[in-house]
């Protein structure tokens, strides 16, 4: 077995891991600190990592910084739910408010590749109307993008991801057909499909990012089951897989286990000129004529106050107030039923099938599920790991001794339903800065959630619809579990300084050469899981901002 | 206890197959052969914690039953985090030991005694009073109790237990997977290199 990463870089001295390979390397153009790159970007997830091969792609010199190792799934994923904890952001986040968020292996990765080396690689679009929800559907706020520009930079994402997925979908306006062709569903996913037909609404083989047919070094998924703890055959198309070969091939160069704590500008305050980076046991600081931000909802926010200046009192880009504000989850709460078959939900993505009738539609046909709340919510069949599982039902439900374990026998006849419900933006639901600082001495962040009222309306709709669906395909003894998933905005886009921070390209509106590029961006959540969303609007930003910042560049 | 529908199944068989690749049997050879010594908690406060892993995961079966306690005095060693700590709770190590002197401290309040003196269903009568906050004792020192249950004591317990293979051979899960997965995927249908079709008792 190879080192485990997290020690000691492994992209130095001119090369970098081949992540398709057990110890193999590729080549890496390296820059110098002093030197002044086109782009330092803070984190290598859905969005900066997306962005760093796009970049690189158009000929801009690009550093891409990473708190989180540079893994080689082939030799360093394990089979195993307690070693893969290192995939996780482990480092502390303090959760406040009524509802407290649960971050770590919940929505929080920390990895070259970001949180989609964990993802379970669900591959949907955002309803068209949900871009402009304000004027169209009366609640939520409009993007400052119009969706026909999105839709188009989804089909992007979903083309340089693989994703396989069904001749024909079922809801929303044509996409074409996916890449690669759907996947066998499971049993797990079946049940969803039986339900779904008892109950008279859609179904659909769930567009997933693993591969269906072997795809350039990648091949095809065994229906191994551990995808959501890390994927070591790559037949997954996690950011780590699909971009960030990409990117090193274009030359950008990929600097892992490197935390950013600090965005340096200039003293009045009006242009960046870099990053400060812990690397290697030291301090170092990097030169660039752009810096783009991409540590997603919670760290882009708190590296935005962390870069509080005399210039800029409140925190860099954050003149409106509105930096760490409008951060949004889904709701995840889940139905499980017993049924008579052994389902064996472990083999397979955890996702097999989804259903996003309530995204579309305000009843059923039979009538009964009346819509009663604004917004919309996807579900999909799952197939939690044991541990996993059982720590659901542990937590959820204060169930423990004989009673957890009895229970637990049950698990190869159980199948469950998980819903992804949105939940409207609220500017009281936010990221600060924590009094207590990490080993870096860096203010921790403190995140504060409290659910509103039309968001408990969506999850106990989505619990009821779920629960009919599981007992109308044989389920019986239904529990229900609740949570939440995903993280959204916190630095959002608008139309106007006053009430977001940055533009529709994603510059801010403080400092025109600082950047941000991540879920954190996103106005509002939708009802489905977000990370094409935030890829395709990664590669839209890095179509504006490649000619907008390479204009200036140059000048 | 309800009997396992898979006796004999043992997800380890797969040792020396496909299913298992090299990081993964290193792995578990680790979890399997290393159980790392107490330096955490002290003479005093194990015996409480070891009673409190046997109520939240009882073994009376097993003659050697998976270790829990041990893995939990790694991770306070170690100072480890899940990512997420509730406002007000401290570092998951310090809430272990504040969490387990509250709890002894309610056994005394209530019985006159330890918590490990206590007979199994005190012991859950008194958990599931935690659960439910209804506690009061000083020791608490404002963890929050209900916090401290489900967010600590279940949370770690419980996820150190199904890792083990002990346990995913008894709920005849398909253990490590990687690089070879699996090719049955419908109800009712098992690959040769999972455990047969479960013999369940119908109520």
């Amino acid at each position: 077995m190879s080192t485990t990463p997290g020690h000691a870089p492994r992209a130095t001295n001119g090369t970098a891991p081949d992540v398709f390979s057990a110890h193999g390397t590729v080549p890496m153009r390296q820059h110098h600190v002093a030197d002044e790159v086109d782009f330092a970007i803070v984190g290598t997830g859905c969005g900066g990592g997306v962005l760093a091969a796009k970049l690189a792609e158009a000929g801009h010199s690009v550093v891409a910084f990473d708190a989180g190792p540079f893994f080689r799934p082939l030799s360093d994923f394990a089979s195993d739910e307690a070693e893969q904890n290192k995939l996780y952001w482990l480092d502390p986040r303090i959760a406040a408010g009524e509802d407290p968020i649960e971050f770590g292996s919940n929505n929080s990765g920390r990895a070259v590749g970001g949180s989609t080396v964990h993802f379970q690689m669900v591959a949907l679009r955002f309803n068209p109307d949900w871009f402009a929800s304000r004027s169209r559907l009366g609640y939520g706020v409009d993007w400052p993008v119009d969706w026909r520009e999105m839709w188009d930079c989804y089909a992007e994402a979903e083309s340089a991801s693989a994703i396989s997925g069904p001749i024909r979908y079922p809801w929303g306006p044509s996409r074409g057909r996916y890449p690669y062709r759907e996947h066998e569903i499971n049993a797990a996913g079946h049940v969803l499909v039986e339900g779904a037909e008892a109950m008279g609404v859609d179904w659909a083989a769930t567009p997933l990012a693993t591969v269906s047919a072997p795809h350039g070094r990648s091949p095809p998924c065994v229906y191994r089951g551990f995808c959501k703890i890390g994927c070591s055959t790559n037949a997954k198309q996690s950011v780590l897989v699909a971009f960030i070969p990409r990117a090193l091939a274009a030359g950008a160069e990929i600097r892992d286990l490197a935390t950013v704590g600090r965005i340096e500008t200039t003293r009045d305050g009006r242009h960046a000129i870099g990053v400060h980076y812990h690397r290697d046991g030291a301090w170092h600081f990097q030169r660039a004529r752009n810096v783009v931000v991409a540590g997603y909802s919670i760290e882009t926010p708190r590296l935005l106050l962390n870069s509080a200046s005399g210039a800029h009192p409140q925190g860099l880009a954050n003149s409106s107030g509105t930096v760490g504000r409008y951060l949004m989850v889904h709701s995840n709460d889940a139905v499980w039923g017993t049924f008579d078959r052994e389902i064996r939900w472990y083999k397979g993505p955890p996702s097999m099938a989804c259903c996003e009738h309530f995204n579309y539609f305000d009843d059923i046909p039979d009538g009964g599920f009346a819509r009663d709340f604004e917004g919309g919510y996807a579900f999909m069949s799952q197939g939690p790991l044991p541990a996993d599982f059982a720590t659901a039902l542990a937590t959820g439900t204060g169930l423990f001794g004989a009673d957890l374990r009895e229970r637990m026998m049950l698990y190869n006849r159980m199948a469950g339903l998980k819903m992804v419900g949105e939940v409207l933006p609220d500017a009281d639901n936010r990221v600060t800065l924590a009094e207590e600082t990490d080993d870096l001495g860096l203010p921790r962040a403190r995140v504060s959630f409290t659910a509103g009222d039309n968001d408990r309306r969506v999850a106990a709709h989505g619990r009821r619809f779920m629960g009919a669906l599981l007992e109308a395909a044989g389920g019986r003894d239904l529990i229900e579990t609740t949570g939440t998933a995903h993280l959204m905005g916190g630095c959002r886009m608008g139309h106007a300084p006053e009430d977001s921070v940055t533009d529709a390209d994603g510059r801010t509106w403080d400092v025109p050469n600082l950047w941000i590029c991540d879920g954190s961006l996103m106005p509002t959540g939708g009802g489905v899981n977000p990370s094409m969303t935030i890829m395709a609007n990664a590669i839209r930003i890095a179509r504006r901002m490649g000619a907008a910042a390479g204009r200036r560049a140059r000048a | 206890m309800t009997r396992s529908a898979y006796p004999g199944y043992d997800v380890l068989d797969g040792w020396d197959t496909p299913s298992f690749d090299a990081p993964t049997r290193a792995v578990l050879d680790r979890r399997l052969n290393d159980v790392p010594p107490r330096r955490f908690f002290t003479e005093a406060e194990w015996p409480v914690l070891d009673a409190l892993c046997a109520r939240i995961m009882p073994q009376p079966e097993r003659s050697a039953p998976v270790p829990i306690a041990p893995w939990i005095d790694a991770a306070c060693h170690a100072d480890q985090s899940s990512g997420t700590r509730r406002d007000g709770m401290p570092a998951d190590a310090e809430a272990w030991r504040q969490g387990l002197a509250a709890l002894e401290a309610e056994a005394q309040a209530a019985h006159g005694r330890g918590f490990t003196d206590l007979a199994d269903e005190a012991q859950d009568a008194l958990l599931k009073r935690v659960d439910a906050g209804d506690v009061s004792a000083a020791e608490w020192q404002g963890l929050p109790p209900q916090d401290f249950f489900r967010q600590i004591v279940l949370r770690q317990i419980v996820r150190i237990y199904y890792v083990h293979p002990a346990a995913q051979s008894e709920i005849g899960f398909g253990g490590p997977a990687s690089p070879r997965g699996y090719v049955r995927l419908s109800a009712d249908r098992a690959d040769p290199w999972e455990a047969p079709p479960g013999k369940w008792e119908e109520p």
